[in-house]
């Protein structure tokens, strides 16, 4: 049973070196080539593909012990996954955490980019499920590969179009494909479009992590991100007509709550950090009470 | 008054802790030994083996007891701790014709140098469900045993080969380094060492499944079983101080070498074709499907139609992994409320213009029928 004592011991940060040297060396290329998605060993977690394996890698390889880390999963900080991550990096790197945007040098999120504006020298790392941006207009990665390097997105224009002649609009409400620095089309992750014009020359780094597709990309500070659109239908995010209940933001994504049975709604933020610190500094919605 | 939902943390230890209790199931019972896992249920063992691609017995027993008896769980924890383990050497090619034979099978000649062995096997048991394993079992009697005779038992693919009516083994060149599926993305098209290492830890279902459908007429390859044999093999490496082979150790494989039909070309003289499968442990079912699913997946050297899914590599590859499949599969309970707040959004905004237009449009024939009466 000797082999079972010896299970328990992890590296820092739970890769070991030479893993996470492999991560930083795909990761600097795909800094060097904004939106391109670079190949990586995505090595097997202890958290299943799909949960944000990628994200965490990510994540692994560039955590110090200096850091401080804030992990969200759909804006918030308390979401089972985020705990779960959160947990994860306290357990092997034994960094310390924060659920302050501002306070945090990485932020691993899951869907949403937070609130609060960016700053020089923190990194967002975000957890994506299918990093290919044409992969549902052509299943298979000898084409797409191709096609990024024919710069040949005249599929993705023919989809949006058919959108707006089928529906009026262009149906496509998260996973907004965007083009990075005039060049490559990216999949910024499924944040609802909402938040895309805030990846658009943001100070802080973001890195894209996708780990059972084995795939990192990268938007380096100060690039410009434009959510592909026509000129007569440009593109817009969605708009809340109230404001959250809690902290009467006008300005942020919101989430639907269901109240009861008869139809009862009511829209909090979806960034929760956010919220807290609007309430703190005294701002009050229809349903808050001051804090 | 609502108030943003907290506990998280609380909710999944919680959570943990109940699924420890249901783990360890009724206390007036004992435990399983790993042991008892490993000598008992060694068939589930042999499975989580060869699909975390990971051999061995007592930490694939452990996965077991802790996930609870769920396959691909087990799978998964067992591929998590591999990860973390450091490759030291790269083992020699195994010499599966000098294995020491359990069983051995062929359905392509009736007897042959080395004679069949049929082994520990369900074939022929008629499935009855045994009462008499239900209480305490009577001690089962002791099986006949030969002596150990340590002479090489012939590969079926030598004697076909001999006469030169069966494709070669193939070889590498020299400077071929074998991929390395856990130490580099896949790629696209896949040489078929790494198709066969991919092969060799997917999911038995989705391989049988594919191999099955290959049987039915989607990707049809003619086969016969040319040889299942399962035994063990002698894992050595190349010590470079000493200039030769050490053996490490034995470990039990199943292997299966299928004979396909092929018609010849200009270039080439008729002759069979070959399918591969190789498994760790005890698993005719993987092996086979396997050999079957890596004939089919060869359609493109021999200028088959790829017309079939189990000849797609793109579609069979990117797929036979169960701990991605089921991880992403199961991703869908995490919260999307941000992503279907999105949705539900432009849904609502699209059925408010759609009853305007349609208000619109009734609005237009009232007055078309005022002006017609008039």
């Amino acid at each position: 049973m000797s082999a079972i004592e010896g299970i328990a011991r992890t590296n820092f940060a739970y890769l070991d070196e030479q893993t996470k040297r492999m991560i930083r060396r795909a990761i600097l290329k795909a800094i060097a080539i904004p939106g391109y998605q670079v190949p990586f060993a995505s090595r097997e977690m202890p958290m299943p593909y799909g949960w944000g394996t990628g994200g965490v890698q990510v994540t692994a390889a560039i955590i110090g012990p200096e850091d401080r880390l804030k992990v969200i999963d759909q804006g918030a900080d308390d979401t089972t996954n985020a705990v779960s991550i959160r947990a994860f990096f306290e357990k092997v790197a034994n960094v310390a955490v924060t659920t302050h945007t501002r306070d945090a040098t990485i932020i691993q999120t899951r869907h949403r980019i937070p609130e609060a504006p960016l700053s020089e020298g923190q990194v967002l790392v975000y957890q994506v499920p299918i990093p290919e941006p044409l992969r549902f207009l052509e299943p298979r990665e000898t084409e797409t590969r191709m096609m990024h390097a024919l710069e040949e997105y005249g599929l993705m224009h023919v989809k949006l179009y058919e959108d707006i002649a089928r529906n009026g609009h262009i149906a496509t409400t998260y996973a907004y494909p965007v083009q990075v620095a005039g060049r490559y089309v990216m999949d910024p992750s499924p944040i609802p479009k909402f938040d895309n014009p805030k990846m658009d020359r943001s100070p802080a780094l973001q890195l894209f992590g996708a780990g059972r597709e084995k795939r990192i990309y990268a938007v380096p500070p100060f690039t410009e991100v434009k959510s592909l659109d026509f000129e007569d239908h440009p593109f817009t995010i969605q708009r809340f007509d109230k404001p959250c209940a809690l902290c009467g933001s006008t300005h942020s994504y919101l989430d639907e709550v269901v109240l009861d049975d008869r139809g009862g709604r009511m829209f909090v933020c979806s960034d929760t950090d956010f919220c807290e610190e609007r309430r703190e500094a005294g701002h009050v919605g229809p349903l808050g009470v001051p804090a | 008054m609502y108030v943003a939902v907290k506990g998280g943390e609380t909710a999944i230890a919680e959570a943990h802790r109940l699924l420890a209790d249901r783990r360890r199931g009724p206390r007036d019972l004992p435990a399983l030994s790993l042991a008892q896992i490993a000598g008992q249920l060694s068939l589930a063992v042999d499975r989580v083996m060869a699909e975390a691609s990971l051999y061995d017995p007592i930490l694939a027993a452990l996965a077991v007891k802790q996930a609870r008896g769920d396959m691909i769980e087990a799978i998964f924890l067992l591929r998590a701790y591999r990860t973390t383990l450091p490759r030291l050497a790269i083992s020699q090619p195994l010499e599966t014709a000098a294995m020491q034979i359990e069983r051995r099978v062929s359905a392509t000649y009736k007897d042959l140098p080395g004679g069949q062995l049929l082994g520990p096997t369900f074939d022929y048991t008629h499935r009855l469900l045994d009462p008499d394993l239900a209480g305490e079992e009577a001690e089962p009697e002791t099986p006949a045993r030969r002596a150990v005779s340590g002479e090489k038992v012939m590969r079926v693919s030598d004697i076909l080969d001999g006469e030169g009516l069966v494709e070669g083994d193939g070889s590498f060149g020299p400077d071929h380094v074998a991929g390395d599926i856990t130490r580099e993305p896949l790629d696209f098209p896949m040489p078929r060492d790494t198709r066969l290492q991919v092969l060799a830890r997917g999911d038995e279902g989705f391989l049988l499944a594919l191999a099955y459908s290959t049987q039915r007429g989607y990707g049809r390859t003619h086969p016969f079983v040319g040889e299942i044999r399962i035994g063990l093999a002698d894992v050595e490496i190349e010590l470079p101080e000493l200039g030769f082979s050490v053996p490490l150790g034995r470990i039990r494989i199943t292997e299966c070498q299928m004979v396909n039909q092929f018609k010849g070309s200009a270039k080439e003289p008729p002759q069979f074709t070959r399918g591969y499968g190789l498994v760790f442990g005890q698993s005719e079912r993987k092996a086979m499907a396997m050999s079957l699913v890596d004939r089919a997946l060869r359609a493109d050297e021999f200028g088959e139609d790829i017309v079939a899914p189990a000849q797609d590599q793109e579609f069979v590859l990117s797929h036979a992994d169960n701990v991605q499949a089921t991880g992403f599969v199961e991703h869908l309970k995490l919260p999307h409320y941000v992503d279907f707040q999105a949705e539900l959004d432009l849904v609502r905004r699209m059925r408010a213009e759609y009853e305007a237009k349609r208000a619109g449009q009734a609005g237009d024939e009232d007055a078309i029928t005022s002006e017609a009466a008039q």
